[in-house]
């Protein structure tokens, strides 16, 4: 139900509108200098409007997201205008601010479990923001309040609120906890609310969830929103308008539907092909079954089970549940699910990292059930693995040669110089520049990292390689020209792979058979477009329907159709 | 007590995790941490007794150069010390778990009176000087945390830290000239005038806490003279403790007020003040008391030397006395009590941070 | 792309010195010179002081004249140059105490972080009973084991160093226990373990350096409270007798009774020795644990002068 308007006007023109932002110009100052984060940004944000502000990192969307609650640091310098409801955030007083925060402008933050103070009933922390204003001159005394904390919770779906206003953070799901934020947002009744990636650190399902939420209090109470993202499915889903940033620059700022269908700026087209969208560009186009079934087999899971033993009493907890699957030599294998699937625990696995506890786990033909490390090393100059997280990845200590060299001193018995030698080819393989072997991990970029990580994975020319969420923590851009690396040279170099995420549309990119996990049980299994097209299993069919992708217009129809399916369920 | 870095709280059983339906999650967690009290008190009084065995037997250094050596031998004989150490060891286990402690060689007490008379004076040292420590510490720390980086803040810091570098003896000197002696509103050093502590052993049934003794009795002289008396010795403690306490708070509430959930109290409108004593101080405080039992040690470490430098008989003054005078089955009851008192304490502790941190409880 | 910055200028301190400002610059040289104070005090002992520490003289108790500038001792003792030789006492002990405890607390440490099992869990057990209990006490029973009652300079410093030493173990190998078990978890760590380099590689090569980095902190930190137990050992009679060397601790026992009779020279000097030596060392120690944690650390304001537009503007 997004309302349709016109090139850049809002419908209600002739109203005030909600949010005023006139040439914004942050700056920091750090370590290293001056740092020019928002350097002059201009949008404004009618009543009932949504609008979302997407870039990478480094654009200057979080802070710009900041300023409108007046929650920069001491170390920014703020210019320019902040107009909320007729006053200006940024030269109004510390008084006065704290009044505007709250009555006329919120803030839902990204992280839930951290956005909620642990010590504190959720009640409390809602009644906080109620007791600090004095509608009408009085103070919100405390059973007022707690009935407006329930009623609160009720608005944002929590169910039973009468006894959950007493409850803990801890005791409520990821999901819940982002509710529980939004409805501490909302207690004042605000006519903004500025929503910085709320959804990012959620689940797929769980996320349009919330998504459906934000549409709800826009459409039942009139409620701004200003939705600050990297995700253009989001965007696709929610926005009204778009504002583009690029390093502080508003690069371009037009309705959903015409940002998607014809993008005018290069950086925004570059951005919006460089997303993945479900059912293009799939590895698996085209095949009718499954490839690489007549070479070796790499790995075999059979009915494998990982079980983490409860402490004292406490039920042992399943990981992963009886999964069977295969890899064969040369195939990418895509492994997909949500959180608490148990994933990243089977990659983890067949890396020899966790150990399992039931069924069996055949790698590179040695089982690894009760496997001994002695035994196993040899097998081990035959896997690469693939980290998520760059800045973590290298040894802070040694430069990048060192940390690609390090497979070749172990396994091989190379001289000094063929082992730079090679350092250097392999290098050159991932597209980084021969010199940065002298660099240190600090000094690479996050894309440059992986890259680099990809590399040592490779030194040893290895059967299978394993990548756990490689492209999760990078930019949009930077993430495609990842995948496209990857796929380049894995069918370059033939490698069996075990590809792990969390995001379908990335994983069609690069696996031709995909596996789908929920909570530990693998549902379904098959080749890479006929599972995102025609999926069987209800939590695939669940799954695929929450992902939002990037086209306004598709987009609303699938969520009609992912209405249907939970009204069906 | 080097617990002013940051060190992640790491007990040696780690909280349960999850929410645990039954609540019996808090059960377990504290009889774990119970348990551990026995293997602590075992590890410190084993040590104390083979350090102390080491030094040779009490015998010979109370008797060595008086008694020729075959009477030197006889005695060691007679009461046991020339048996093979393990056997020493064992029976000494046994003793202390049948509560049977002894007496001390040198001034032949039964141990647990000794314990007792001196242990309420020591009681009494460290409870005025925790107290002088949390009045000042928690607050102050807190203003320093509000005010980081501000003139306030670093007052407060190298203040802090001049306490902490000041060792108690050399506080208590300075004190005690400037107070005692040049200006003389206080006394020098003891519990109590001779008066007052020939009517405390008077008492019919005294609590060992001087103060508490003469309020009950409605002894108003007694109960004045007392006070008079701790308060230089107290002050000493106190101040050194309320350093650390003050840094502990400071850092610790820093880290809470750097949160996200502060950041998103502040959002909704939160006023600063409420911000730091409601929304950051709480949380904080797990930490905070965490560490403050560690504290209790070093307090207990100070108040020896309190007690000597204004010879407040309590058990650290008699733990040196005890010490020089190779008594060590004295020493081996003082040192077992401290590591009760150390180990209950930080069981205490533990509790408490349970009580406060939700997570553990539902 | 940062270029690589001179050696120098990466050395703990130096960097540190670099981009601390305001307070904390303050705190940190403050406490550098007070400490660099220190040890030149104790390196240039002999020349400094204008008598030996055991030397006595006939004027007891004398306030400071032109020839004792800061006194005499009821035993006759210079107070000047026994303060001034205490430094360098106190530095000995300090320095062959926390060696030592680093030495075997760090490898403890590491060993016991990463292989984990039975051995872990009982050394765990040892060091936070040890760890808990007050180190001063501790130090004393230690004292009078190793000691027995002799103290000459060699044994009187070994044996204060080595109860300091047995006492301050704990703390290394809390500490780097904690940091081992951390960086086990760490991608780059697992990634050597995926690699399937052997355990003593990954400990030397990839943990051992990450662990250490804050050593220099604790170090400081420790070097601090060492002073603080060994002036308290010396102060209950477990140091070192006055003959073999001088010590502040045993300086300001003596000086309690003098205090009665309003003598002031003999403890002030020496308590005031060690307070800025301690002052010292610990403001060394928290401001580098300031400047190392991005959290603590103070920042720059961008132009100052606009925030007082900002306050005279009124909505």
């Amino acid at each position: 139900m997004s309302r349709h308007s016109e090139n850049g006007v809002a419908p209600e023109a002739g109203l005030r509108p909600v949010l005023d932002v006139e040439k914004l110009k942050i700056t920091f100052a750090t370590d290293a200098g001056d740092v020019f984060a928002v350097k002059e940004v201009s949008f404004t944000v009618a009543p009932g409007e949504i609008v979302a502000i997407v870039g990478e990192s480094g654009s200057g969307k979080t802070v710009t997201a900041k300023a409108i609650l007046g929650l920069l640091p001491e170390t920014a310098h703020s210019s320019g205008a902040v107009i909320i409801s007729g006053n200006d955030v940024i030269t109004v007083s510390p008084h006065q601010l704290r009044q505007i925060r709250g009555r006329d402008v919120a803030m839902v933050f990204q992280e839930p479990s951290t956005a909620l103070n642990p010590v504190y009933t959720v009640g409390w922390q809602i009644a906080e923001g109620l007791r600090s204003h004095r509608p009408e001159g009085k103070r919100v005394g405390r059973k007022e309040a707690r009935k407006l904390a329930i009623e609160a919770l009720g608005k944002v779906g929590i169910p039973d609120p009468e006894k959950r206003v007493d409850y803990y953070p801890h005791q409520f799901s990821g999901g819940q906890k982002q509710r529980v934020v939004i409805a501490a947002a909302l207690a004042l009744n605000p006519g903004l609310i500025v929503a910085d990636e709320p959804t990012t650190a959620l689940d797929v399902t769980v996320q349009a969830e919330i998504l459906e939420l934000l549409r709800d209090l826009r459409d039942k109470f009139g409620t701004s929103i200003v939705l600050i993202t990297h995700n253009m499915g989001v965007v696709a889903d929610l926005a009204d308008r778009v504002v583009v940033m690029f390093q502080g620059d508003v690069v371009e700022e037009a309705t959903a539907e015409v940002l998607f269908a014809a993008p005018k700026q290069d950086y925004t087209q570059k951005l919006l092909a460089a997303v993945p969208h479900l059912g293009r560009n799939s590895a698996s186009a085209g095949f009718t079954e499954r490839a690489f079934q007549d070479k070796e087999v790499v790995v075999e899971a059979r009915e494998l089970e990982i079980e983490y033993p409860g402490r004292l009493g406490s039920p042992a907890f399943r990981a992963v549940d009886k999964v069977s699957f295969t890899i064969s030599a040369g195939e990418v294998f895509g492994l997909v699910g949500e959180s608490g699937s148990g994933k990243t625990t089977i990659g983890r696995a067949v890396a020899g990292l966790n150990r399992t506890t039931g069924g069996s786990l055949k790698v590179l033909g040695y089982e690894m059930l009760n496997y001994r490390e002695r035994s196993f090393r040899r097998y081990r100059k035959d896997i690469g693995f693939v980290f998520q997280d760059p800045a973590a990845s290298f040894n802070p200590h040694l430069s990048i040669g060192e940390c690609v060299a390090e497979p070749l001193l172990i396994h091989t018995e190379l001289s000094g110089p063929e082992v730079t030698k090679k350092v250097q080819e392999l290098l050159e393989s991932v597209q980084l520049p021969r010199a940065y072997a002298k660099r240190f991990p600090h000094e690479l970029s996050g894309g440059q990292r992986q890259r680099a990580s990809l590399a040592r994975g490779l030194a040893l020319s290895p059967k299978l390689l394993i990548a756990d969420e490689p492209t999760s923590a990078l930019d949009v851009s930077v993430q495609a020209k990842v995948l496209e690396l990857f796929r380049e040279i894995q069918s370059e170099l033939g490698f069996a792979a075990l590809f792990i995420s969390h995001d379908l549309a990335v994983v069609d990119i690069l696996a031709e058979w995909v596996g789908v996990l929920y909570k530990g049980k693998m549902v379904e299994q098959g080749i890479g477009h006929q599972i995102m097209g025609n999926p069987q299993d209800d939590y695939t069919k669940r799954l695929l329907a929450s992902l939002p992708v990037p086209n306004p217009a598709e987009q609303a129809l699938r969520r009609a159709n992912h209405q249907a399916l939970i009204a069906a369920r | 007590m080097t617990a002013l870095i940051d060190l992640p709280a790491e007990p040696a059983v780690q909280a349960p995790q999850r929410k645990n339906k039954a609540g019996g999650s808090l059960g377990k967690y504290l009889l774990i941490r119970f348990a551990l009290i026995f293997p602590t008190i075992l590890i410190l009084v084993t040590m104390v007794f083979f350090l102390m065995r080491l030094t040779g037997d009490p015998i010979t250094a109370a008797l060595g150069g008086r008694l020729p050596p075959d009477q030197l031998a006889l005695r060691i004989h007679q009461a046991g010390y020339d048996r093979p150490i393990f056997i020493q060891y064992f029976e000494y286990l046994g003793q202390m778990v049948t509560g049977n402690f002894g007496r001390t060689i040198s001034d032949n007490l039964p141990i647990t009176g000794m314990l007792a008379t001196y242990g309420t004076a020591t009681l009494e040292l460290a409870v005025n000087s925790l107290v002088v420590a949390l009045l000042i510490g928690i607050p102050f720390g807190m203003m320093a945390a509000s005010k980081r980086d501000k003139w306030q803040d670093a007052v407060l810091r190298v203040s802090a830290i001049l306490f902490y570098a000041t060792p108690v003896f050399f506080a208590g000197l300075l004190l005690k000239l400037i107070f005692s002696i040049w200006l003389g509103w206080f006394p020098v050093a003891g519990r109590a005038s001779v008066q007052t502590e020939i009517f405390m052993t008077q008492l019919a049934n005294p609590t060992g806490i001087y103060w508490l003794d003469a309020l009950r009795s409605g002894n108003m002289d007694a109960f004045w003279d007392v006070v008079q008396h701790s308060v230089l010795p107290a002050a000493a403690l106190g101040m050194l403790t309320a350093g650390i306490f003050l840094r502990l708070v400071r850092t610790n509430v820093i880290g809470t007020l750097s949160k996200d959930y502060v950041e998103a109290g502040r959002s909704r409108g939160v006023s600063e003040y409420r911000l730091l004593t409601k929304h950051a101080f709480k949380p904080a405080l797990i930490p905070i008391i965490t560490v403050m039992g560690l504290q209790i040690a070093l307090l207990l470490g100070g108040a020896v030397l309190t007690e000597t430098t204004f010879e407040w008989k309590g058990l650290g003054f008699q733990l040196a006395h005890y010490l020089t005078a190779r008594d060590f089955v004295a020493v081996q009851g003082i040192v077992a009590l401290l590591a009760v008192i150390v180990a209950l304490t930080n069981f205490i502790v533990d509790v408490i941070a349970a009580l406060i941190d939700p997570r553990v409880r539902y | 792309m940062e270029t690589k910055s001179s050696l120098f200028s990466r050395l703990p301190v130096i960097s540190q010195l670099k981009k601390s400002m305001g307070l904390q610059r303050g705190m940190l040289v403050a406490g550098l010179v007070m400490t660099v104070g220190f040890l030149l005090t104790a390196a240039f002992a002999p020349w400094l002081a204008p008598y030996g520490f055991s030397q006595r003289f006939d004027q007891t108790q004398a306030p400071p004249s032109s020839t004792h500038l800061w006194g005499t001792t009821a035993g006759g003792y210079d107070v000047l140059s026994r303060t001034i030789w205490g430094a360098q006492t106190a530095f000995l002990v300090i320095v062959v105490a926390v060696v030592l405890s680093i030495f075997i607390g760090v490898i403890l440490g590491l060993v016991s972080g990463y292989l984990g099992g039975w051995l872990d869990r009982i050394l765990v057990v040892v060091a936070d009973a040890i760890y808990a209990f007050p180190t001063l006490l501790l130090a004393m029973v230690m004292s009078i084991a190793i000691s027995q009652g002799r103290s000459s300079l060699w044994s009187g410093i070994f044996s204060a160093a080595i109860s300091i030493t047995v006492v301050y173990i704990p703390q290394y190998f809390r500490v780097i226990r904690a940091e081992t078990i951390r960086l086990k978890a760490e991608p780059f760590v697992e990634s050597a373990i995926v690699v399937g380099a052997s355990s003593v590689r990954i400990m030397a090569r990839h943990i051992y350096k990450n662990a250490t980095r804050t050593l220099p902190l604790i170090f400081t930190l420790n070097a601090s409270e060492a002073i603080l137990t060994l002036a308290g050992l010396g102060f209950l009679g477990f140091g070192i007798e006055p003959s073999s060397a001088a010590e502040w601790g045993y300086d300001l026992n003596h000086a309690q009774s003098d205090a009665t009779s309003g003598i002031w020279w003999t403890g002030l000097f020496p308590g005031l020795a060690i307070v800025l030596t301690v002052l010292g060392l610990t403001l060394l120690g928290e401001s580098m644990n300031d400047l190392n944690d991005p959290r603590l650390r103070g920042r720059k304001r961008a132009e100052k002068k606009a925030r007082k537009n900002k306050e005279l503007v009124d909505a």
